[in-house]
């Protein structure tokens, strides 16, 4: 389809150069950890003070594109990784937090041995929660953007419906690892991809999904494809509890700032500020951005990053 | 299909991981699928309380463990280590399953996520078969130094710390009593039951019995 052919580079063009604000990573390079290769992305001077941003689920360290050279800007070395199986990083042959969270060590250990800001959103947020409790002394400070699970509502159901709720869905997870060897993300134009995603992100721009295809995508003869493994899933069944996350914040020890986004999305945990405020650590707060979504870092990455730059108060 | 000296033995594709699927006797109708402890592999030969068996008998070493692939950088949990036994399972069709220890854990589990073709998990004492926590608890994370053999050490450090809430448990006990068809889907054998096995043992559809008799049980059952 030469059709589609020309508008796929017409908006390869556009989304490659022209997105505002984007700042390509001062260095790009892979770390070794524990024999799972991860990309790791740098923003600012080599020789500033570090400064950790931990991506979501089904996101990668180019989501930060624009956010991170905002606080580069500021003086501070940012660095973002890859998650295991997301973005650049090589795809495992087993995923779970805890070797999400080894990876995550392995890199902060290759930047420096003294506590440092970090900033994690979604998932990311979440994970850094774990660590800060598990190894404090690695904090600095710990910015939670939009991401701090908080129990699900529960539909009204009959114990009957549930478990047949719950045999659908571990059947379903089942069954897809039965194809994860063969399997292939779907290929599509540029354009496709971008609305694949906008169907997930519905508040993000259209251009600004363009952008993330250039950098979190790679293209073939038969059209791009994101190149998280395709044997990752949404959803998925285990023993672990949304709930059991937010009981690790009241005791953690570095000054914690949190930044909500009221609008609901489904890649958001539905977390509610009555939710959060019981469980803040002392000293800490959380902020309500209203008519902002789950992606508050890339809906107001200037009232974000001034929001982090003035909880930090500048690299020294 | 590879093999050694005393039985053949057939490599399934999991994801990245190759599953060495052991055939410790052929023969017709349902197979006994065995499923070993944590930080053990399968047995070289049919195990003794086995040989009344009427049919197949094959044992599955999990990820990391015995002739399956030990993967880079761990990230191990009960869940992938079911879609291995999954993986048997769709290989062998319908089977009777015995799981000893974290094996006992993962048969649980497949009787219940694929209830219509597992007739009879007998859960059985072995390594592994505690598991971690109920619920969260402070944690250390650490880096491992690979081993030159199995098992991986990431398999030991992570399947000896996984969460096991019972109520998570005896999901699946409903879902094999629902799926099932059977009266008592799940044989216990154990003499020692940790918290997520006692929560088991005391569900309905919950046979509480010997090794021996769990596998007569189960045989006679039509297919």
């Amino acid at each position: 389809m030469p059709g589609a052919r020309e508008r796929t580079r017409s908006l390869d063009v556009m989304a490659l150069g022209d997105y505002p604000g984007v700042v390509t990573p001062a260095r790009e390079y892979h770390l070794d950890a524990g024999g799972v290769q991860i990309a790791v992305h740098e923003w600012g001077s080599e020789t500033a003070d570090p400064l950790f941003c931990v991506h979501g689920g089904f996101d990668f360290a180019r989501t930060y594109d624009v956010f991170a050279p905002k606080l580069a800007a500021a003086g501070w070395r940012v660095i973002a990784w890859d998650q295991r199986g997301h973005g650049d990083s090589a795809h495992a042959a087993l995923y779970s937090w805890d070797g999400d969270l080894r990876d995550a060590m392995a890199v902060m250990d290759a930047i420096t041995q003294r506590p440092a800001p970090v900033i994690g959103h979604s998932k990311g947020g979440s994970l850094m929660i774990q660590l800060a409790d598990a190894e404090p002394f690695r904090f600095s400070h710990l910015v939670n953007l939009d991401g701090i699970p908080y129990k699900r509502a529960i539909p009204d159901a009959s114990e009957h419906e549930r478990t047949r709720m719950a045999a659908s869905e571990i059947t379903g997870w089942l069954d897809h690892r039965r194809r994860t060897a063969t399997s292939e993300r779907k290929p599509g134009t540029l354009d496709e991809l971008a609305h694949r995603r906008g169907r997930m992100n519905p508040r993000l721009s259209f251009e600004w999904l363009c952008h993330l295809v250039t950098v979190g995508a790679f293209e073939r003869d038969d059209g791009w494809r994101w190149k998280i493994d395709p044997s990752m899933r949404f959803g998925g069944f285990g023993p672990w509890r949304p709930e059991w996350t937010i009981t690790r914040l009241p005791g953690l020890p570095m000054p914690f700032l949190g930044i909500l986004g009221r609008e609901q999305e489904e890649m958001g945990w539905g977390t509610l500020p009555h939710h959060v405020f019981p469980y803040l650590p002392s000293g800490g707060r959380c902020e309500v951005l209203d008519d902002v979504g789950h992606f508050v870092h890339i809906e107001q990455p200037d009232l974000v990053a001034g929001m982090v730059l003035d909880f930090l108060g500048g690299a020294s | 299909m590879s093999g050694n000296a005393s039985h053949p033995v057939t490599m399934l594709t999991h994801n990245k991981v190759q599953l060495a699927l052991h055939e410790l006797r052929g023969g017709e109708g349902r197979a006994l699928l065995l499923l070993h402890g944590l930080g053990e592999q399968s047995p070289d030969t049919v195990p003794a309380w086995a040989g009344s068996w009427p049919g197949p008998v094959h044992a599955l070493d999990f990820t990391g463990h015995g002739r399956s692939t030990v993967p880079a950088g761990g990230g191990y949990n009960a869940e992938i280590l079911l879609a291995d036994a999954d993986a048997a399972l769709a290989h062998l069709g319908e089977v009777t399953v015995v799981g000893r220890g974290l094996g006992a854990y993962v048969a649980l589990q497949l009787a219940g996520a694929r209830a219509a073709q597992v007739r009879g998990a007998v859960l059985c004492d072995g390594p592994g078969l505690a598991g971690g926590a109920i619920g969260p608890t402070s944690q250390f994370f650490v880096t491992l130094p690979p081993r030159p053999t199995p098992p991986d050490p990431y398999a030991l450090f992570e399947m000896s710390r996984d969460l096991r809430p019972p109520d998570y448990a005896t999901l699946f006990v409903r879902l094999a009593l629902e799926g099932s068809g059977l009266d008592e889907p799940i044989a216990v054998t154990n003499v020692v039951k940790p918290p997520w096995l006692a929560a088991v043992a005391d569900a309905v559809g919950v046979l509480s019995t010997t090794l021996p008799e769990a596998i007569a049980a189960y045989a006679g059952l039509p297919s």
